[in-house]
């Protein structure tokens, strides 16, 4: 796989998707994991959402049937590109704590 | 209680609409509904509702588009009208923080929209200049001096808010080099 690099709204969009999830529960959940630091906001969260269904990261399913909300949710593909994320934010910290002395 | 405010915002003003829209809503006049040049509010509470406003991609009618808009709203917000390809949406200020985009990368395309848009505008209206300058070269008319003289004006404008828009691409391609 070519070295991607992920934004940390697509990161934790990824996460969050492991259940699957319409929208607004996305929005939501993923500023509950971040305590409240990252917000993602409608425009950006629907673009990021297209992109990553055109690459094959995440699926559609059909919403249920009382509402029309698509729901969303990752895929093997999706995954994988999730667990190299994690690998190289690992070596992120590694190097990092090397050179900035901090624990 | 109603009022009908006539105001024109120029494609470049989208930031100080949206401005305007929400100082209005911060004294008590929440946005109703929108058509060219007319806003119509309705008294509420001050500060009610946010407003915020995007040129899409493509018109209001496409299903891609019509599936923006219904996805913005299943996030709590409400599709108050559109303009052209203006679509204006606002939220219970009660409700939470409402933006419409949260990074520099959804930001920059949106600024590109504006870009094509006044570019195509500044051509199309270059397209009658240079031709209707001739004519009236070639055979002096005042009525026809005068329609130049306004689309001139207007080119003129549309050439600052593009130096404008171009400016405020740079800016974020910059901070998009260093930063989310």
């Amino acid at each position: 796989m070519e070295n991607i690099v992920l934004t940390e709204a697509v990161f934790y969009v990824l996460l969050s998707l492991h259940t699957p999830l319409h929208g607004y529960g996305i929005m939501q959940q993923v500023s509950e994991l971040s305590h409240g630091r990252v917000n993602l906001a409608a425009g950006t969260l629907y673009g990021a959402l297209s992109t990553m269904q055109d690459k094959g990261w995440i699926e559609s399913l059909p919403g249920e049937q009382s509402s029309r909300k698509k729901e969303y949710r990752i895929t093997t593909v999706g995954r994988a590109v999730a667990v190299a994320e994690l690998a190289r934010l690992r070596e992120l910290v590694a190097h990092g704590s090397q050179f900035l002395e901090v624990k | 209680m109603r009022k009908i405010v006539h105001k024109n915002f120029f494609v470049w003003q989208a930031d100080l609409e949206e401005k305007w829209l929400n100082e209005m809503s911060a004294q008590g006049w929440q946005l109703l509904s929108v058509a060219l040049f007319r806003y119509e509010f309705e008294q509420g509470d001050k500060g009610e509702y946010c407003y915020r406003l995007e040129l899409l991609e493509d018109w209001p009618t496409h299903p891609n588009s019509m599936e923006y808009i219904r996805f913005v709203e299943e996030t709590g917000a409400e599709f108050i009208g559109r303009v052209k390809r203006w679509v204006y949406f606002r939220k219970r200020t009660a409700d939470g923080a409402f933006e419409l985009f949260s990074d520099i990368k959804s930001q920059l395309t949106v600024n590109m929209r504006s870009v094509q848009l006044l570019t195509v505008l500044f051509f199309v209206e270059l397209a009658y200049l240079l031709p209707a300058s001739y004519m009236l070269y070639t055979a002096p008319h005042l009525l026809l001096a005068g329609v130049i003289a306004l689309n001139a004006v207007l080119e003129l404008l549309m050439s600052i808010g593009l130096v404008k828009m171009l400016a405020k691409r740079s800016q974020l391609k910059r901070e998009l080099a260093i930063r989310e």
